[in-house]
């Protein structure tokens, strides 16, 4: 008998009696959607600014490698985007589209069709994500129904930039993605 | 070595102890006070519960569900019954793709089936990403607690081991300078690793999608550089919808840190072009549990930590007390059913108080399931004692088994402690208190002798 029959089987085997699955009711949200959102962004240790702060951010910090996936602001690329992921290694800067936000918890959906590749946001030294503002859902309910059905082989929720906290309960930003992430909200 | 021997161990270090009591409570108060922001807090638990009780009632039809889904999207999925065979299925699919180094992200189940020792037996290189686990790893230890594996270290101790192994400034122990260490060692594995194992937080069963929740990153970095990424999933972590993943995704990190989310949460549902994806489902025992009326409910575990974080007993006796992978009060009602008599001693390493239960965010009832197994434990060891259970007025230590390592652990505690300190390290009912004598005898050895 495989392994697949034999835990099957014994999970069968177990009398169980029947427990429905809950509905998940559409809860409240109180206080202003941006707002809560601008905040929980914060609170993660992001930063959200509009376009004029996000050229300022380029121009200061003098960068030179920056990929731009964002509609509107692919000008801002310095090169294009590779096949091979390892060639991002020394990439400053990642501007990529967010679908939409979520006001709780400040998380942003993006899938494969935002990416590029899959290691881009994650490899970056900083992450730049542009939102529109009505974009934002609630709560991560909404989030859950605003993706419905949709059908990408990645998706991922970001909510800020890359932390710890693992030395002695001291937070730490920038362990091992990106040391920063900025929100450009429109 | 039971848990009150392994305690006494812990406390001989009383400042310490201190810290790693006070830190832990403090993560509880973020728990708490991040949950009264949410009004239907209390809701989302029952939800989270109820979904769960119906995947366990239904374990079998959603496995399956989920194994044919996740071949649709082009992952391979294998079924492990044990942490053997778990084992050696990682193994061979390291051997196809000819893998000697892999990196590795937070999984309690690859620690359970203690798959890094038996890959470096099998001569591959494991690096732990984690940073808790990665310094952890470089002490030979395992993880203390399951979302912050190295809060039983302090600072110094990290300070020393990096500087030994990955050349920093002696002596300088400053956080944010030993995570950048350990950033560029770990930037450079990740970019030379063939193969990345992660654990998994969810699988979706109508999906075939995997979810995995990090806040350093460390998870993605590893698969998205790599050609293969093999997912190793305890068959429990299965629940039915993808919009179930809303209540989940809203208690989890809430339930573990008090923070509102994760930073990294992915949703893992196909490979990219020209890589692959291995998902393994693993019972190791889970079966046996679900089997256990009294104690199945353990199997709605999501792995949060909250439980320990409130524990009074973990808090005063660390991780490494309980001899166990999943150590405070989920794995003691966890590891008896693995093996009740090595594990015979940790359903006793409770007060019974039950904020373990009061705080889990899937109401699992932590700690009547502590009392149950000290029945059957009792039970098991056909305790001719029984009379002294019932003559002993003590509703907290209720049974003599448990009245007697109790004991043991205050006494040898009360010992090593200097008298001059007013923090007593396992005087939960009161830290301010002063702390009693050291009785010469027991009451039980005292009953034992006047009974007559
Ligand atoms: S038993 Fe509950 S509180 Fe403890 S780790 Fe599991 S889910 Fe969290």
């Amino acid at each position: 008998m495989s392994s697949r029959e034999q835990i099957l089987g014994k999970i069968k085997r177990v009398a169980k009696a029947d427990s429905p699955l809950p509905d998940i009711p559409d809860f409240e949200f109180s206080g202003e959607i941006k707002e809560r959102f601008v905040k929980s962004i914060q609170g993660n240790k992001g930063e959200v600014i509009d376009v004029a702060g996000l050229e300022v951010f380029l121009k200061s910090n003098g960068f030179s490698k920056i990929i731009s996936l964002a509609k509107g602001l692919e000008q801002l690329s310095t090169r294009t985007l590779p096949e091979n992921p390892h060639e991002l290694a020394d990439l400053e800067v990642a501007i990529i589209q967010g679908q939409f936000g979520v006001a709780e918890n400040g998380s942003i959906w993006l899938t494969d069709a935002d990416l590029g590749l899959r290691a881009l946001p994650f490899i970056t030294e900083h992450l730049v994500i542009v939102l529109s503002e009505a974009s934002l859902v609630s709560n991560m309910h909404e989030a859950y129904k605003r993706i419905g059905e949709q059908h990408s082989g990645f998706g991922l929720f970001i909510a800020g930039p890359s932390k710890t906290a693992d030395i002695e309960q001291s937070l730490v930003i920038g362990a091992h993605g990106a040391k920063s992430l900025r929100v450009v909200l429109d | 070595m039971s848990h009150p021997i392994k305690a006494q161990e812990f406390l001989s270090d009383p400042a310490k102890a201190k810290w790693h009591d006070e830190t832990l409570w403090f993560v509880r108060d973020k728990r708490d006070a991040i949950t009264k922001t949410i009004p239907e807090w209390e809701q989302l638990r029952d939800l989270a519960s109820q979904i769960k009780d119906n995947v366990l009632a239904n374990l079998d039809s959603y496995l399956v569900e989920f194994e044919q889904k996740a071949k649709a999207n082009n992952i391979h999925v294998h079924w492990a019954v044990d942490s053997e065979e778990h084992n050696q299925i990682v193994l061979g699919i390291l051997r196809q793709h000819d893998c000697k180094a892999i990196v590795k992200s937070k999984s309690i189940l690859t620690e359970e089936c203690h798959l890094n020792p038996f890959l470096e037996k099998n001569g591959v290189e494991v690096v732990d990403t984690d940073l808790g686990e990665r310094i952890v790893q470089f002490l030979n230890q395992p993880p203390s607690h399951i979302v912050l594996p190295a809060i039983h270290l302090k600072k110094r101790d990290i300070s020393e081991i990096f500087h030994e192994k990955l050349q920093t400034e002696k002596g300088n122990e400053d956080p944010t300078y030993l995570t950048q260490a350990a950033r560029v060692h770990l930037r450079e594995k990740f970019l030379s690793a063939k193969v990345a194992i992660t654990g998994v937080n969810f699988g979706i069963a109508e999906t075939g999608e995997f979810v995995v929740c990090t806040n350093e990153g460390n998870a993605d970095m590893g698969v998205h550089l790599a050609d293969v990424h093999i997912a190793c999933m305890g068959i429990e972590k299965i629940i039915p919808r993808r919009k179930n993943l809303g209540v989940f995704l809203r208690i989890l990190a809430r339930s573990a840190t008090g923070q509102p989310v994760t930073n990294y949460n992915s949703h893992f549902r196909s490979p990219a072009p020209g890589k692959e994806i291995h998902i393994i489902l693993v019972d190791n025992g889970r079966t046996d549990q679900l089997a256990r009326e009294k104690f199945k409910n353990s199997l709605k575990c999501i792995r949060c930590g909250a439980c320990m974080n409130t524990c009074p007993i973990y808090r005063r006796s660390g991780g490494f007390s309980y001899g166990s992978v999943v150590p405070g009060p989920i794995g003691s009602i966890l590891s008896p059913g693995l093996d009740l008599k090595k594990y015979s001693s940790l359903p006793f390493a409770s007060t019974l108080c039950g904020s373990c239960s009061d705080v889990c965010p899937v109401k699992i009832n932590i700690h009547e399931q502590l009392y149950e197994w000290r029945q059957e434990i009792t039970k098991a060891q056909g305790s001719n004692a029984k009379s002294i259970s019932m003559k002993i007025a003590n509703g907290i230590f209720s049974t003599p088994f448990a009245y007697k390592i109790s004991g043991e652990m205050l006494r040898g505690a009360l010992k090593i402690l200097p008298e001059a300190i007013t923090y007593s390290g396992l005087n939960t009912w009161g830290k301010q208190r002063d702390l009693p004598e050291v009785p010469k005898e027991s009451f039980k050895d005292w009953y034992k002798k006047n009974r007559k």
